[in-house]
């Protein structure tokens, strides 16, 4: 029984991480700028697939490459996602702030598009953004170098937005049409592909008497610690960190006294990106990858967030630890065999066999954490202060 | 238009205010009558059933505009609502079209004998007319108390109608022996009032019927929104503080709202559910409902009228589209969210208005009495909102 016990809770505390991971750049970003991104299961979806393929690439390599590329994936991963990130905040987030619940709109949009992207993505497709991106950006260049920007700027950028993107469609179908079957393939296609984890993170070490704790999520508590480790390091010990800081707790004040808000808002968005790039590289551990990844995720992290409150690292850590394990210890129906088979408990036991499926147990987080928000509506750790607002 | 108002003497705003509503009275009735008489006899019964179903959505997307639009709580979860009216009138159906005694058909293959308790009372017609507008009403004042009741509110409110959706939609997909889980109840196959209800003439029924309460809660809600309790709604949207301050509850009345708009969605869901032939745990997507939503912003929050608009139109466009190129569709849905969101804020009717001067609404008598979403000076972020004497 107490083999159960601790067996189940290390994997509860091991989905807890796994949660962690996923909501710590939500739970930033949302700190600081007070948007919720809808986008973000679909930027771990993106660390995903980076993840595929450097896996990919290894395998070709051959050698001791396909076991040491985790190594390469963590960084790119990061670095993908973080790359998008920078791009969807500098494009459309930063001309809605302020406004949450639009740029909650604005994310699920964008997270539709990232979606469809990943399914539909090919040769002809990859090329018609590259000239797009050209265009675009080399064609703004030009006019802000020879012209008069100021004045023209209200109609030139949806004209150059709508020109480039119908000679970057023409390229697209046009190549599609032009080129062979082989090249007009997507590259990864709607269905789901999966990723061989490296060969020593498929085994589990044996604690004796009967626990078996997995590699691969012993490797999950791992990095999510040193994640957590890093952001609190960068949050407290640099000078960005400072910035970040001083900004989600004022940012009127922040702005008078001369820190750049926007540059600290992309900067942020890019460190919560790329931790959803690297919560991405971790889930391929787990399961397979497919484009709706991020859907699976998303909402628990988001409820993560709103139990552990807004700006502070060690609600997050606590709430998504005992998120993971409640799910885990009332799913798989540890809790149910803890009891006694006395007649006394036996209501207990029903109660718990009845929510003892994963799904069933989520209802009931659900309703715990509802109850818990009566007692402590602005969660674990709420900023102190006099405001009438949350 | 209301300066306007006040200066006139009492009996006259009443006047016009009669007249107007005369005029927007018959404009409605028009528009029903083109739909119900003219329409059908151009449309093939299968664009008609389409029609029939984008309205039904249009009923859902009315709720959306009385909670968002009017309140300003973004409810990313009433698919619950809408499903919860869909299971009710199907659970109703399929009682409905068996023999005396025996239980619909599925409950066998999971070994269920007797019919469950909570589906006996589905047996009554009248309860079960009750219960599509009952059941969806009372699980959202509940949740709506929960949550209201202390002060949460923005993207948490958000956050929360998302994350009670993923919770019932488990639910319902997990309870395979009590609702028949993830396949869902059919309700093509079954017999209304002693018809086929996938049948021809029960089609025009539905149709008619959807247009009927398709008018009747557009009336509800305007003669809400359009008195002192839309004035409420309006105030809480702009700013909930004030009028607390001055000695109402919001609370309340947002819990009231909040059922209302429950109650739409599932008279919706009832009326959709018969007309698409099924209703199973996929109408508690999460996709699904935040595209109510954008239904809502798309035709223009606050107003009415917007809301139906935008939801037959997207999803008409969403038809066309998705049947010509199936991939292409998701682009275009994304392309929608950004550009309502970011160039298009009050939705086609706000575009309409500022393009056309008010001149056309005012003839065709949906001018709002109430005031438009306050998009100019857009709220504080709220990370900013945070006290200035945090201890840190």
């Amino acid at each position: 029984m107490i083999e159960g016990l601790i067996s189940g809770l290390f994997n509860g505390i091991s989905i807890g991480a796994v949660l962690l991971i996923v909501a710590l750049g939500l739970a930033i970003v949302f700190g600081l700028m007070g948007v919720i991104n809808l986008a973000h299961g679909e930027l771990m979806m993106f660390g995903a697939y980076t993840t595929f393929v450097v896996q990919n690439a290894a395998q070709s390599i051959g050698g001791v490459a396909p076991d040491l590329y985790i190594f390469a994936a963590l960084p790119l991963a990061f670095l993908v996602a973080a790359a998008l990130g920078l791009l969807l905040e500098r494009t459309v987030i930063r001309h809605l702030y302020g406004r949450p619940l639009e740029t909650l709109l604005a994310t699920w949009g964008v997270s539709l598009i990232l979606i469809q992207t990943i399914r539909s993505i090919s040769w002809p497709m990859a090329l018609g953004l590259l000239v797009f991106a050209v265009l675009f950006v080399g064609g703004r260049w030009v006019l802000t170098r020879y012209t008069n920007w100021e004045q023209i700027r209200a109609w030139a950028n949806p004209v150059f937005v709508l020109l480039s993107a119908a000679i970057a469609l023409l390229t697209w179908i046009w190549i599609g049409n032009a080129a062979s079957a082989q090249f007009v393939r997507p590259w990864f296609g709607a269905r789901n592909v999966n990723v061989a984890s490296p060969s020593w993170l498929r085994g589990s070490i044996s604690l004796g008497t009967g626990i078996q704790l997995p590699m691969a999520r012993l490797f999950i508590i791992l990095l999510t610690t040193l994640c957590v480790l890093a952001v609190y390091w960068f949050l407290n010990r640099t000078a960005w960190g400072l910035r970040i800081r001083s900004v989600t707790q004022n940012r009127g004040m922040s702005a008078c006294l001369g820190i750049p808000t926007g540059q600290v808002d992309a900067i942020t968005f890019a460190l919560g990106s790329g931790l959803a790039g690297v919560a991405g590289c971790v889930v391929t551990m787990l399961g397979a990858v497919g484009p709706n990844l991020g859907s699976n995720y998303i909402v628990d992290a988001f409820m993560v967030v709103v139990v552990g409150g807004v700006g502070k690292l060690v609600g997050s850590i606590v709430a998504s630890l005992v998120i993971g394990t409640v799910v885990y210890l009332v799913g798989s129906g540890t809790l149910a065999t803890m009891f006694p088979p006395a007649a006394a408990f036996q209501p207990f036991i029903d109660f718990f066999t009845f929510f003892a499926t994963t799904s069933m147990a989520r209802v009931m987080v659900f309703a715990l954490i509802i109850a818990f928000l009566q007692v402590r509506p602005a969660g674990l750790f709420p900023p102190k202060g006099r405001a009438v607002e949350l | 238009m209301t300066t306007e108002a006040t200066m006139q003497p009492r009996r006259a705003v009443k006047a016009s205010q009669k007249r107007k509503f005369v005029i927007e009275a018959i404009a409605v009735v028009a528009v029903a009558l083109i739909l119900v008489v003219i329409l059908p006899l151009f449309l093939t019964p299968f664009r008609l059933n389409l029609l029939g179903r984008f309205l039904a959505l249009g009923i859902v997307a009315l709720g959306i505009d009385l909670i968002w639009g009017f309140t300003g709580l973004l409810s990313l979860g009433h698919g619950i609502f809408f499903a919860l009216g869909g299971y009710a009138f199907a659970m109703f159906l399929q009682l409905n079209s068996l023999p005396e005694g025996s239980i619909p058909e599925f409950f066998g293959l999971y070994g269920v004998r007797e019919l469950p308790w909570f589906w006996q009372p589905f047996n009554s017609f009248p309860f079960t007319l009750l219960a599509i507008v009952l059941i969806p009403a009372i699980v959202a004042g509940l949740l709506g108390y929960l949550v209201f009741r202390n002060r949460i509110r923005g993207v948490y409110f958000s956050i929360l109608t998302q994350a009670a959706l993923v919770v019932f939609f488990n639910f319902f997909n997990g309870q395979q022996e009590l609702i028949n889980g993830t396949n869902g109840l059919t309700t093509s196959t079954t017999t209304f009032l002693g018809q086929r209800v996938g049948s021809g003439e029960m089609r025009m029924f539905f149709y008619i019927a959807t247009v009927v309460a398709l008018v009747a809660m557009y009336a509800l809600c305007r003669w809400l929104t359009s008195g002192r309790f839309g004035r409420m709604l309006v105030a809480i949207r702009d700013d909930e503080n004030r009028v607390r301050f001055s000695g109402y509850d919001p609370t309340a009345f947002k819990v009231l709202v909040f059922a209302v708009s429950g109650a739409i969605a599932g008279v919706a869901g009832a009326l959709y559910s018969v007309q698409s032939g099924i209703i199973s745990p996929q109408a508690m997507d999460i996709a699904f409902s935040i595209e109510m939503v954008i239904w809502v912003a798309v035709g223009g929050r606050a107003t009415l009228v917007g809301a139906i608009l935008g939801a037959v139109l997207v999803n008409m466009a969403r038809s066309l589209l998705s049947e010509r190129f199936p991939d292409v569709w998701l682009f275009f849905q994304g392309a929608l969210f950004l550009i309502v969101v970011t160039a298009l804020p009050d939705g086609i009717i706000g575009w309409g208005r500022r393009t056309f001067g008010s001149t056309v609404s005012k003839a065709l008598g949906i001018a709002p009495t109430t005031l438009p979403y306050l998009d100019d000076s857009p709220e504080p972020v709220a990370a900013s909102e945070t006290p200035e004497f945090a201890e840190k």
